[in-house]
């Protein structure tokens, strides 16, 4: 069990800058995502909190204790790596001992943890099996059962759902949440996956380029982003974005594009040049009353709901309406959208202005 | 009749197995006259045409083991009965055994120098390997091309510079001496190709162990090295064959303690006529270790090969 505290870390490949002064706080007992796209520096993230890599700068503690310069043998967590690294010359069994091998633990009781874990795991049964000709979920498990075995502190997982494919992922996603529920340890993982993170975390970093762009509780992080960047990282289809040139000071609760008001939530800072609204593809409706129009180009029927793109004088955005309501290529039709979930955001900065709506989650980091 | 892109005809599979066959005979036809030679009479050795069919006999055999004199009839019927087998062998040629011959030591100091030096390369070739291939090290590729360029010359090239140095240490006719020369000439190639080999295995490996609690060093002895067994295992017969069969400087450097067998095979010629069989008896005595050596190691061996062959 472990809080672990990472302050101002940063990562330098030589010239290449692969983590650039990065803090967030984990909480003991979450179940943390990294996330981001691929090479954004999640793994070099994850790497320096276990000691696999030091950072060039800045401090990771953990439950208080500064340890940038720990081994990671010391660090007392546990990491199931991308291609989960079973010891292709041992057994499932001697796999999952091994961790408890290095502590000298009596014989009879490291087989007693092994039977143990493995029961968990459901993988009694091919303890003795060599890893070598193992299914994915399987070395998947004992990767876990390894990792779980030591009762480490914390365990770090590097994309673990990666190597599986997409129907088992799901089985397996589940299987991994409820382990951390019923083993309550501090669980960081890594994925790139934004639907995964969204369903699996107590609580998300979104990182890109090596920056962390927004931390928070994965409704705050859909809600409200920080910035473009996790607006149209997260959700599927992303956030549209009504670009305009204008003015937005603080206090007003609405912007004009072309003839048309639009109400925002009470803007708290201000801003002028190139803006843009920011709306999530739910919160559009069409709207015929609305003075606000665009043009039907595209729907994609999705089961309950469809997705309806329309052109504007502010570019294209999408739509997430129910598939009863009947719409046609090429139709024109008024939109509303729902004013109390509108970001604005500088375009050139990327970032979001502060708002009623959005204070409360940005202002904490 | 249908044709298939995987399957090779039966045409092609019979052209080639006689190719293969062909090659094999052409191989070990030498090898079985040396072995048959072994055990011939100095007569049949000889004999033209060459026999195929022969009784066998253990003269050449007793004859390399022995130090012999030639004695005139009357002499060696004043001898009492030979004691052994061997001594009536030696006997019937008109000869009685004065000691034994140097062959066994000489065996002797080619298990010590091949396998000695094979193992100091491996030990050394292994660590040096792995720093090359896990770690950060200063002008990695500039020493990496050096390490091979010592190899790009004929190792006798040195021969002479190589050898006042031995006088000077006072390492000639020494086992020391011959085990540090020939690690020094195999080790290059063997840093090579075990950084090769070492390349391949995931670094994730190391990675789990080091989290798992053991220390940089554990990790390596019980992560790294089982799975550079292949590796280290083929690569530790490159070095003994070289070191094994190395003349050049065996006949530069040894001539007494140190001897190694290759150059003193050629001088039992001169004991007592062309004792052909005697020959051919230390040369098959001579081959057994490296060949038993590798058949135990074959399946590393191929397995070896054909990993390094694929590499990018
Ligand atoms: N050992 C290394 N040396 C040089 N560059 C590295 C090294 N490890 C990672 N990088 C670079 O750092 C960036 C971030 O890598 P990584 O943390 O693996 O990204 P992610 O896990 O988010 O995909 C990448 O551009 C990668 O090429
Ligand atoms: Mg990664």
């Amino acid at each position: 069990m472990a809080q672990i505290r990472i302050e101002n870390v940063r990562k330098e490949f030589g010239t290449f800058t692969a983590v650039q002064s990065s803090s967030f706080t984990i909480e003991d007992g979450e179940f943390f995502m990294l996330l981001g796209p691929s090479g954004c520096g999640k793994t070099t993230t994850l790497r320096m909190m276990a000691g696999l890599e030091l950072p060039t700068s800045g401090e990771i503690y953990i439950d208080g204790e500064e340890v940038g310069m720990k081994p990671a043998s010391q660090r007392d967590i546990a990491f199931v790596f991308q291609m989960f690294a079973l010891y292709p010359h041992m057994n499932v069994g001697k796999n999952i001992s091994y961790p408890l091998l290095s502590q000298g633990m009596p014989k009879a009781q490291v087989k007693k943890k092994v039977d143990e874990v493995a029961q968990i795991l459901g993988i009694t049964d091919i303890l003795k099996k060599p890893v070598g000709g193992l299914s994915g979920g399987d070395r998947q498990r004992v990767a876990l059962g390894r990792a779980i075995v030591r009762d480490p502190k914390a365990f770090f997982m590097d994309e673990p759902l990666g190597a599986l494919d997409a129907e088992f992922r799901e089985h397996m996603s589940e299987e991994l949440r409820a382990l951390h529920d019923r083993m309550g340890a501090t669980t960081v993982y890594v994925t790139h996956d934004q639907l995964e993170a969204m369903q699996m975390g107590d609580k998300i970093v979104v990182m890109n380029h090596g920056v962390v762009e927004q931390f928070g509780v994965p409704q705050d992080i859909y809600d409200w982003p920080a910035t473009m960047f996790v607006a149209s990282f997260i959700g599927s289809p992303s956030m549209n974005f009504l670009n305009f040139h204008g003015i937005v000071g603080s206090g007003t609760n609405s912007v004009d594009l072309g003839d048309s008001q639009i109400r925002i939530p009470e803007q708290h800072g201000g801003a002028r040049g190139d803006l843009a609204l920011g709306v999530r593809p739910e919160h559009v409706h069409l709207d015929d009353s609305s003075s606000y129009r665009g043009e039907v180009t595209a729907t994609e029927y999705l089961g309950t709901t469809q997705i309806v793109t329309l052109n504007t004088p502010n570019g294209e955005i999408k739509a997430r309406i129910p598939s009863s309501d009947r719409v046609h290529v090429g139709e024109k039709t008024g939109l509303h959208f729902d004013e109390r979930t509108i970001t604005v955001f500088e375009t050139e900065k990327g970032r979001a202005l502060l708002s009623a709506g959005n204070e409360g989650v940005l202002n904490h980091g | 009749m249908s044709f298939s892109v995987t399957e090779p005809s039966n045409r092609t599979k019979w052209v080639a197995g006689t190719a293969v066959v062909l090659y094999a005979v052409i191989t070990i036809l030498p090898l079985m006259w040396i072995i048959a030679t072994g055990f011939k009479s100095p007569a049949d050795s000889i004999s033209y045409p060459p026999k195929i069919l022969f009784e066998p006999t253990l003269e050449g055999y007793v004859n390399l083991f022995t130090q012999r004199t030639r004695l005139n009839e009357e002499d060696l019927a004043a001898l009492p009965p030979p004691e052994t087998w061997y001594d009536e062998m030696v006997r019937e040629q008109g000869q009685v055994i004065t000691g034994a011959s140097r062959y066994g030591e000489r065996f002797m100091n080619s298990v010590i120098i091949g396998f000695g030096s094979t193992f100091l390369c491996m030990v050394l070739g292994t660590a040096a390997a792995y720093a090359f291939s896990r770690f950060r090290v200063p002008l990695k590729d500039d020493l990496l091309f050096f390490i091979l360029s010592t190899r790009m010359m004929p190792p006798i090239a040195v021969a002479i510079p190589i050898f006042l140095m031995f006088r000077q240490l006072g390492l000639n006719d020494t086992h020391l001496g011959m085990i540090l020369l020939y690690t020094a000439v195999n080790l290059s190639l063997s840093v090579w190709l075990l950084k090769g080999f070492i390349d391949e295995i995931p670094v994730e490996y190391e990675e789990a162990a080091l989290i798992d609690g053991y220390t940089r060093f554990q990790a390596f002895y019980k992560v790294v090295l089982p799975q550079a067994a292949t590796g280290i295992a083929s690569t530790a017969i490159f070095c003994l064959i070289f070191a094994w069969n190395e003349y050049a400087f065996a006949v530069l450097l040894t001539s007494g303690t140190a001897q190694t067998a290759p150059p003193f095979i050629p001088t039992i010629i001169g004991v007592g006529g062309k004792d052909w069989p005697a020959v051919a008896a230390g040369a098959t005595i001579f081959l057994v270790p490296v060949m038993v050596f590798t058949i135990l190691l074959r399946k590393h061996l191929l397995r070896g090969i054909t990993f390094g062959a694929v590499r990018k």
